[in-house]
Order: C-alpha cells, then sequence, then structure tokens
C-alpha cells in the first residue's frame, strides 16, 4: 500500500494510539488503538490523510506482537470518529487528488476486516461516515447507550459512503435495511440512528451503558475472542437483492425525480455489491466519490450543510449579542391560530408570562384555551413533566384590550394583514409599555416602517416573520426598519435564538426573502397555467428538482385565500412582475381547498368543480418552457433583492430558501443551482456565487 | 417498648485495583472510581433490588471537587441509583470506609435500616494529603499538637523513637514480607476476585484496562530496602520501602441486616461482632489500633487470644510492629494480613478500611477454622478503628 505523501494542509490529525493489556481469565494480550484529535468534544475526530497513516501505523503495531488475540478501536469522551476531513474536499480542483484520499482510506480501513485475530468497535460517541465505516469493517461492534450522532449522511452531503459502507452494509444487514440507513435517513431531514436501533437492524453487536462502557466492551470482546459468547450473523438473502434495490431506486425517485446524483449513485453500488469482491467493491466506491467531489452538485450541498450548521448559529449582520435586553414579559396581540402557535412556542422556550388579548373575551378565551390544550397534549406524550405543564399554563394569560401588556418587554401582532389596524395598535400600545419594548410584527407582506409611523419610538419597531407551522419551521426573518436600533435588534435576534430559530436578517422590504420569491415562482405558474398550460404540465415543470412538493400542492397547503392575500400584496408592491391571477382569486372565494383532491388511495386527481372556475387562455406552454420562465424569474428576483439589500449576501437567500421552505437540501441552495444550470448567467450576466464556493473550483 | 438488636452481616466486597498516584488513574476522576465499584457490586448480588438499599454513605479525606458534592449522594445518582435511595459523606481519614461500615452498622442494628452501601475513595493525585487544609493557629499558640503530627512520616519515626526494639531492620523484614504475601495472593488468584477492572484514560496515550494493583514491587529485596532513603529525618527509619505509597483507589461493600440477608438470598460472608474507635496523641497516631482494639474486645467480652485472623492496615511497617508487640503477636504470625497489606497495594487513605473487610472475608474463605477476626487501622491526627467480626458459618 503506498500511502505516499498525500497531505491536507491544515488537518487536525486524528492520531491512533496503542496500548495493551491482558484479557481476563487467561484469554490473551488485547491491543486497543484511542482515536483523540486532542481537541475537545467541539472538534470531533475526523480523517485525513496524516490520521489514516497513524492508524495504519497502529494497525501494524498491534498486528506485530506475539500472542496478541484481538484488537479494538475506540474514541476519545463522547467522539468514535465522524468521517473523512471534507472541509478540505470543497475547494479541491484536482480528481487525482481525491482519488488518492479516497484509495488511502480504503487501504487503511480495510485492513481492520482482514487481520487473522478479531477486531472490536468500541463506539463509545459519534460515529458518522467514514468513522461508522471503520466500525463497519471490525468484525464486532459495541455501542454506548449514551452515544449521539449515529449515521452514514454521505448522501446528505451529495457523496456515498465510499470508504467501504456501500459494500459492507448490505452484506452485513442487507439491502434493505442499509438503503434505509444510507439513503432514506439521509434524504429525510439527514435522520440519525439511535444506539438501539444500530443493534436492532444489526449494525451493532452489544449495547451498553456509558457509565461502564469500556470496561464491558472489553469483557464482552474477551467472552467472544474465547468462544464463551457467539455472535449470530444471519446470511443475507440474495434472491431479492436486485428486486430491493430497484424498489429503493422507485422510491427516490418519486421523491427527486432524478435531481440529484448522490442517491443513485448509492443504489447503483449497493446493486452491484452483490455479486462484487471486495476489491471490486471498494473500487467501484472511490470512482464513485471521486465523480461525485468532481460534481458541481456536491461543492452545493457542501455549502449548504456549512449554511445551516455555521451561518444559521451566528446570523450575519446581528449586532453584538451584549446590547440585548432581558424579556421577561411576552405579549401577543392577537388569539388566532397563528398568535394561539406564537404563544406557544413562546411560553415554550422562553418560560415566561405570556400575554394574549384579542377583540372580545369568546376569542381570547379560545387561544388561551388552544394554548393550554396543547401543554395538556405534550404532558401526555410525555414530552413535559407534570410540574412543567402547571408552571407553563399558568403562564399563559388572556385578556380583552391592550391594558395586560404593561410591563411586557417584547410584544409581537399576529393581527389581521391590514395597515391601519396595526399602526392603532402599535400607537396604542405605545401608551401602556416602556419606551424600550420591543414591538414586534408577524406580518408577512405589509410595510414594518409604515407600522411604526407616528410613534414617539420608532426605533423598538422590528419585523419579526415566522413561517408555518410554527412549531415546525426553522426560519424567523427578522427585518430591520430604517429606525430600528441596535438593541431592540440584538433583543429580537436573542429572542429567537432563545425560540431555537435560525434568524436572518433582512432589510424590511415587501415579502422579505422568502414569500418574495416564493410568490414570483407561483405567480409565474399561474400565469402559465392562465395562458392555456395545463394544471398537470404546470405542476410537473418544477419536477427536475425535487422539490418536497409540486407548485399546486404547496398553493392549497399554503391556503388558497393565504396565497392569493399575499400574491395581491406582492402584486401592488412589484406590479410588472408579480402577477395575481383571478382565477386563483375565484378559487380562494369559493371556497375549495385547491385544484387537486385525492381519492382514499392516495392517487391525486383534478377537482373538475375547481378547474370549472378557470377561464384559461389558449397559448399554453410546455413543462421544459414553464421550468425556464420560473428559474428565470427567480433569478431575476434574487438579484434585485441583492441590488435593493434585501438581504447582505446571497448566502442569507439560500439559508431562507432552504429553512423557510424545506428547498431540497440536495439542491445545495437556489442560487448554487440557479448557478449550475446556467440561469444566472443568461438572466443576470454574471454568477450569484463565484466558481468553487458552491461548485468546483475552475 | 422493648427494642431488639440486629445481627449485620458483610454481605460483599469489591475494589477497583489501586494505582500509584500521578499514574494510571490520573485522568480518571474519583467519582468514577466509585461508581465502578458501585456498579459491580450491584451486578454480582443481582438478587438485591436496589430500592431496598436505605442509605449509601462514601467516605473521601478531602471532600472537594471530584470527591465532593456530598459523594455518597453523587456517586449513587451516578452509579444509576433510583433517586428515591438517600446518601452521605464520611469523613475520618483514613478510616473513611471503615466508618461508613461502623456508622451504617449502627443503623442496621438498630432497627432503622435493613440494607446498605459503603465506600472509601481517595485520589491522591488529585487531592493530595492535607489538600486545603486550614490548622488552627492555637495548636501551635497553645502546644495542642506537634505540627510534626500532621506529616503521617514523621509520626512513624516517633514510633521508632517511641519503641527502639522496634528497629529499621525489623520495619523492612516486615515490608517484604507484605510485598511476598502480596505476590503469592496474587499469584494464587485471591486477590483478583474482589477486583473490578477500571478502563483509565490518558490523553496523550489512549484508553488501557486496570486489572491488577499498580503498587506491589515483587522484586523486592532487604538489600534493597535497606539502602533507601528516610525522607522525614536524616538517618532516620522510615522509607518509602516500609510504608505505604502514595495512591488511587476506590471501595465499596453491602452490608445487611442477617434477616435482610436471609430474605434476600444475599451471601453473609461475616458477622460484625462489636467496634470502636479511640483516639491517642496525634504525634504518635500509629498506636491508634491497641487502644481502638482493646476497647472494642472489651465491650465485646473478649480478649485478643479469641482472635484468629488479623487485617490490620500497613501505613507504617512500625506501626503494625507497635500494635504485634504490644498483643504479644510474632513479627511474622501467618494469622497477620495473610494476603499482604498496603505497603505492596498501597493505601488511598479513607477506601483502606474496607479493603481490608473484604481481605478477612477471604481470609475466613481459606481458613475454615477460623473463626474469629478484626480489621484494624491507625488514623491520621491519632485515632485508631477496629471492628471484630465473626465467621458466618453454615449452621447459623
Amino acid at each position: 500500500m503506498s500511502t505516499g505523501t498525500l497531505g491536507f494542509a491544515d488537518e487536525v490529525v486524528t492520531h491512533a494510539r496503542v496500548r495493551t493489556f491482558e484479557l481476563p481469565d487467561g484469554t490473551g494480550t488485547f491491543g486497543l488503538i484511542t482515536l483523540d484529535n486532542d481537541r475537545d468534544h467541539t472538534r470531533p475526530s475526523t480523517f485525513g490523510p496524516e490520521g489514516l497513516r497513524s492508524l495504519a501505523d497502529a494497525v501494524d503495531q498491534v498486528s506485530a506482537i506475539p500472542g496478541i488475540v484481538g484488537l479494538g478501536v475506540t474514541g476519545k469522551p463522547f467522539i468514535f470518529a465522524v468521517g473523512a476531513d471534507i472541509s478540505a474536499l470543497g475547494t479541491v480542483g484536482d480528481r487525482t487528488l481525491i482519488e488518492q484520499f479516497a484509495r488511502l482510506g480504503h487501504d487503511v480501513l480495510r485492513k481492520f476486516g482482514e487481520l487473522p485475530f478479531p477486531t472490536f468497535a468500541f463506539v463509545n460517541g459519534a460515529a458518522m461516515g467514514g468513522g461508522m465505516e471503520l466500525a463497519l469493517h471490525c468484525t464486532y461492534r459495541t455501542v454506548s447507550t449514551g452515544a449521539t450522532g449515529l449515521a452514514l449522511p454521505e448522501v446528505f452531503l451529495g457523496l456515498v459512503p465510499g470508504w467501504g459502507g456501500c459494500y459492507l452494509l448490505p452484506h452485513l444487514i442487507g439491502p434493505e435495511k442499509a438503503l434505509q440507513v444510507m439513503v432514506s435517513n439521509p434524504m429525510n431531514l439527514n435522520k440519525q440512528l439511535i444506539p438501539a436501533a444500530m443493534v436492532d437492524l444489526g449494525m451493532a453487536d452489544a449495547l451498553f451503558q456509558p457509565s461502564e462502557f469500556l470496561e464491558r466492551s472489553v469483557a464482552w470482546a474477551a467472552d467472544v475472542i474465547s468462544g464463551r459468547v457467539t455472535v449470530a450473523r444471519p446470511s443475507v438473502d440474495t434472491d431479492a437483492w436486485q428486486a430491493i434495490v430497484d424498489a429503493g431506486r422507485a422510491a427516490v425517485d418519486a421523491r427527486i425525480h432524478g435531481a440529484a446524483p448522490a442517491p443513485y449513485r448509492t443504489l447503483d453500488l449497493v446493486a452491484a455489491a452483490r455479486s462484487r469482491t471486495r476489491d471490486e467493491g471498494f473500487a467501484a466506491e472511490d470512482e464513485a466519490i471521486a465523480d461525485l467531489v468532481m460534481g458541481d452538485e456536491m461543492r452545493a450541498s457542501i455549502y449548504a450543510f456549512d449554511l445551516v450548521q455555521r451561518r444559521a448559529k451566528k446570523p450575519a449582520g446581528a449586532p453584538d449579542p451584549a446590547l440585548a435586553r432581558p424579556v421577561t414579559k411576552v405579549g401577543i396581540v392577537g388569539a388566532g391560530l397563528m398568535a394561539s402557535q406564537l404563544a406557544l412556542l413562546f411560553v415554550r422556550r422562553l418560560e415566561v408570562p405570556v400575554v394574549m388579548s384579542d377583540l372580545d373575551q369568546e376569542r381570547v378565551d379560545k387561544g388561551v384555551g388552544y394554548v393550554r390544550a396543547e401543554i395538556e397534549k405534550l404532558k401526555s406524550k410525555g414530552r413535559i413533566s407534570a410540574d412543567k405543564a402547571n408552571r407553563l399554563s399558568a403562564l399563559v394569560r388572556g385578556q380583552v384590550g391592550l391594558e395586560g401588556f404593561a410591563g411586557c418587554d417584547f410584544i409581537i401582532e399576529a393581527v389581521f394583514e391590514e395597515i391601519s389596524l396595526k399602526q392603532r395598535i402599535f400607537a396604542e400600545l405605545e401608551t401602556i409599555v416602556s419606551s424600550e419594548c420591543v414591538l414586534a410584527s408577524n406580518t408577512s407582506t405589509l410595510s414594518v416602517t409604515q407600522m411604526a409611523q407616528g410613534l414617539e419610538h420608532p426605533e423598538r419597531v422590528v419585523g419579526f416573520h415566522f413561517f408555518n407551522p410554527v412549531a415546525v419551521m426553522q426560519l424567523l426573518e427578522i427585518a430591520r426598519t430604517p429606525a430600528t436600533d441596535e438593541a431592540t435588534l440584538a433583543t429580537a435576534f436573542a429572542v429567537g435564538k432563545s425560540l431555537k430559530k435560525s434568524c436572518v436578517l433582512v432589510k424590511d422590504a415587501p415579502g422579505f426573502v422568502v414569500n418574495r420569491l416564493l410568490i414570483r415562482f407561483l405567480s409565474e405558474i399561474a400565469r402559465a397555467v392562465d395562458e392555456g398550460s395545463s394544471f398537470e404540465d404546470a405542476d410537473a415543470s418544477m419536477e427536475p428538482l425535487g422539490l418536497p412538493m409540486s407548485p399546486f400542492v404547496l398553493i392549497s397547503l399554503v391556503g388558497l385565500g393565504v396565497a392569493s392575500h399575499v400574491t395581491h400584496a406582492m402584486h401592488d408592491a412589484f406590479p410588472d412582475r408579480f402577477y395575481a391571477s383571478e382565477n386563483l382569486d375565484r378559487l380562494a372565494t369559493s371556497g375549495r381547498p385547491g385544484v387537486w383532491t385525492w381519492a382514499a388511495d392516495g392517487s391525486k386527481s383534478l377537482d373538475p368543480e375547481a378547474v370549472a372556475l378557470f377561464q384559461q387562455g389558449n397559448s399554453p406552454s410546455t413543462p421544459e418552457e414553464i421550468r425556464s420562465r420560473v428559474l428565470d424569474a427567480l433569478a431575476d428576483e434574487c438579484q434585485r433583492m441583492l441590488d435593493e439589500g434585501v438581504v447582505g449576501q446571497v448566502q442569507d437567500i439560500d439559508l431562507c430558501m432552504i429553512l423557510g421552505t424545506g428547498w431540497p437540501f440536495w439542491l445545495g441552495g437556489l442560487t448554487p443551482y440557479l448557478d449550475r444550470t446556467g440561469v444566472s448567467e443568461q438572466v443576470t450576466g454574471k454568477r450569484f456565487l463565484s466558481p468553487g464556493v458552491a461548485s468546483v473550483p475552475r | 417498648m422493648g427494642r431488639t438488636v440486629s445481627d449485620v452481616v458483610f454481605v460483599d466486597g469489591a475494589r477497583t485495583p489501586f494505582a500509584r498516584a500521578g499514574s494510571l488513574y490520573s485522568e480518571t476522576r474519583a467519582d468514577d472510581l466509585v461508581v465502578k465499584v458501585i456498579q459491580e457490586l450491584l451486578r454480582r448480588n443481582p438478587q438485591l433490588p436496589v430500592e431496598r438499599i436505605d442509605d449509601v454513605a462514601i467516605a473521601a479525606a478531602t471532600q472537594t471537587g471530584d470527591q465532593g458534592m456530598n459523594i455518597g449522594r453523587s456517586a449513587a445518582l451516578l452509579a444509576g441509583l433510583p433517586p428515591s435511595v438517600p446518601g452521605y459523606s464520611i469523613d475520618r481519614w483514613c478510616a473513611g470506609a471503615m466508618t461508613a461500615v461502623t456508622t451504617l452498622a449502627g443503623s442496621i442494628m438498630s432497627g432503622a435500616y435493613d440494607i446498605a452501601l459503603a465506600g472509601g475513595v481517595e485520589h491522591m493525585t488529585h487531592h493530595p494529603m492535607g489538600e486545603g487544609i486550614d490548622p488552627n493557629p492555637r495548636y501551635l499558640a497553645e502546644k495542642l499538637v506537634d505540627p510534626e503530627a500532621l506529616l503521617m512520616g514523621k509520626t512513624a519515626e516517633n514510633l521508632h523513637d517511641r519503641f527502639p526494639h522496634l528497629t529499621k531492620a525489623r520495619a523492612d523484614a516486615y515490608a517484604l514480607g507484605s510485598q511476598e504475601k502480596t505476590a503469592k495472593a496474587y499469584a494464587n488468584g485471591w486477590i483478583q476476585a474482589d477486583l473490578v477492572p477500571v478502563a483509565a484514560r490518558a490523553q496523550d496515550l489512549g484508553w488501557t484496562m486496570v486489572t491488577a494493583d499498580e503498587g506491589p514491587r515483587p522484586g523486592t529485596s532487604l538489600e534493597g530496602l535497606a539502602g533507601l532513603r528516610t525522607p522525614f529525618r536524616p538517618h532516620g527509619r522510615v522509607t518509602a520501602g516500609n510504608a505505604s505509597a502514595l495512591t488511587d483507589g476506590a471501595t465499596a461493600a453491602l452490608l445487611a441486616s442477617d434477616d435482610a440477608a436471609r430474605e434476600l438470598g444475599l451471601s453473609r460472608k461475616m458477622r460484625m461482632v462489636g467496634y470502636a474507635f479511640a483516639g491517642v496523641d496525634p504525634e504518635v497516631m500509629g498506636v491508634g489500633p491497641v487502644p481502638s482494639t482493646e476497647k472494642a474486645l472489651r465491650r465485646a467480652g473478649m480478649t485478643i487470644e479469641d482472635i484468629d485472623l488479623f487485617e490490620i492496615n500497613e501505613a507504617f511497617a512500625v506501626q503494625v510492629l507497635a500494635f504485634l508487640d504490644h498483643f504479644g503477636i510474632d513479627d511474622e504470625d501467618p494469622r497477620v494480613n495473610p494476603l499482604g497489606g498496603a505497603i505492596a497495594v498501597g493505601h488511598p487513605l479513607a477506601s483502606s478500611g474496607i479493603r481490608l473487610m473484604s481481605n478477612l472475608a477471604k481470609d475466613f474463605e481459606l481458613n475454615p477454622t477460623a473463626r474469629f477476626g478484626i480489621t484494624t487501622m491507625c488514623i491520621g491526627l491519632g485515632m485508631g478503628g477496629t471492628v471484630i467480626w465473626e465467621r458466618v458459618g453454615e449452621n447459623s
């Protein structure tokens, strides 16, 4: 094996340290490798070339010990190993380098499965990607019940488990479970495994408590080596193998329609693993890794991952957190469904008094009742204790009128979207609360600046825009007006963080980021249909992107009334670009939920009564033409938003789309997709992101 | 209303292998060591429903950091005992674990408790002897206690002064015997049964398993011992070779009333006959086991002739010899520390008392005709502690 002199410039080397000791009852000498990068748990251990070489040396060292009966590998506290060091891969432009690194990993990891004595992975903590694959190369695996971060998430990042996973896992647990772990989970919001699940799946052989994990694991290893314990390895049924992969492929197709290469490449590798040798399987993985890393999709996935992991946690443009004011009492104006969801979120996360108000007692009672009922549900599901439920319920109060808001530090209004109503409410609140109480608005389209007009202290007004459903959607757009001061903004970000949302700073402009782009998108679709395109063609036009749902399904989900209302608001702001469809207005008024209906078996068909409401022209477009118009429109709108300073950097547009609309992670963000398909350059004359940022450097 | 006194039985004892201070356990927390012993005891006695444990008492001489936070309660929670089981902490310096045992035994005898868990730990790497102490100036000003009394080695030299016939040669010979007996005990597998293997990490070396006491020096010779320096007094008698080393380790034991042990099918390795603690001048703390033993025997209506086995802590060879000399027992009497002692394995201060008891239980097993035994130890600041035990026969 030639490890050569491949090196990554800033590798944080994970050292493989060897110690030996005697197993009980004369079972023999055991070698134990500890993986440690000498950082704490905030910098988990990864493998770069140096780390791999260290690991190879450790294996060789143990193998040379006379009378050695077993080899174990474990990690530093909380971390086993979390995979290849991919930070370097984001900017590599040389395919040979990738191939070398891929091969090096295989050469080292495969040793663990090719020794004349059994090897044991003692998975004491996070094991992901290449780290999990190291464990799979070992003969046996134990896992700690305290381990978190167990997965093969490569597909989520536009890669495949390419250090043995695609070959070893299906041979260990069968192709069906293997594809669940390597394809379905990553595509399902990067779902992780819990330790017990690893054992159930057959990926691990024994489970031990954290307080004595290594002791129990070593004792178990001694039992296995001495024959006191035998581990069953049920043979994998190869007959159904191809059929299972085919079913997996169909499921992926139904989801993403070929929009991203990584899951398909994984399926190909798993299919072929059935009859390949180890050497053939590993070589095929090397090639797949090189192909994918040299593809723009993977670079975009890394870019998106970085946005969500880092940028989301440290919002660009946010003021110094030290400027935030304490929030010890919150007010919610409005008691409708949105306001009630907000009240629940605030009381759960902030655990401070939350006051709700509305026009009459009935509405107030309904709102407070909703919140208390949701708290009860959480208690009965065991999500919160009885004491906590009592505490939270007592914190939520309601009353008619605004007097109850005295003493609030932060008030958010979620009333009917009508500007003069909001202006009146803010004006009245100003007479009741301190001059520093933040007045926030959940408006999606109205001008927050206008809402603050006439106030004594407009500097404490800020946009605070949530997404539906509030409990689930991560994104929170924080909109600053020209008057908003730093302390207010800092307080808004601090509150957003306490609510466990990802906050993005936007300028007060119609639709902020998400609604502006979403409505531009939907209105192009609506325009195409009004011109005469079929519903089927319009809905299918976006399929190559693999969006979570088609446009008309999305409209139904958002609600026709809301969609219509927001569309009109955007049309009023930008009449030449945002098309408002009378057909959709008519559909909204009719009360029908949408153009599609679903049968009991889940099949979708057009609702003839809804269709009948549409008056269409006779210039239909093809799905390709519709898609092209939509993408052009999105590129156009993104550029305008950047020019207007709605956000400071294009990265924030991508972050908003990923977290606010479920824009598919595997597309790596909106603007990388537009760049990659050439749309950006066509529409604006240039890319949004420089080559190498979310694409292969050229 | 009359109160019946229950018998207390020693159900089981276990300990971590002891490591030299500054060595194998340097990066292991003291409370984690206690947790491992507790978990091992519970694993070995699966018929004990844990919620029946009435209390947990853990001792440490320096109750701060990883030996603080009411370690009796903290370690119980960390070991996974249900929160309904309470816990407390004990300090009687070297005799901490012994006092945990006697205190809980008192609760059991009086009928307040049925089952209890006692333990001790000292991590002398993390907490050197005397860490954080602040002696009252009156000690010096009123000459209450000689400052030398706070240095255990100097009190040992003082013992040599008081008993000139207890020479360095005798001390070295006794020390050699302790090493040899320990080596023999290991060779026969008599010690290993009590040990719970501990996974210990050193950041720069990685994880390893500690499965045996690190302290013993099987190659010890009289010549080697004779050449060691005497750190506590120039041309003195006390050396590192005839004293116990600074050590890290933890011990624990399960105690029960005789009735509860029978009810739950728990083993009954020995029965507590009685105990006593007594004070002596701190300057000669090593002589403490003498009055505590006399007191314990007197209260039990026994004499030293009734005792068939002795487990005496070997803080210093001279202090063992002082005890043996007082009671007319030969330096090499086979009834004394048959499995070796602290000179070889070390003395993690508060934990040693239970090691003596586990050893005694093994001694009873190996000597079927022995009926009574004592565990006894000297204590810094001038005390001694003694517990008298009786074997539990098949008919009892």
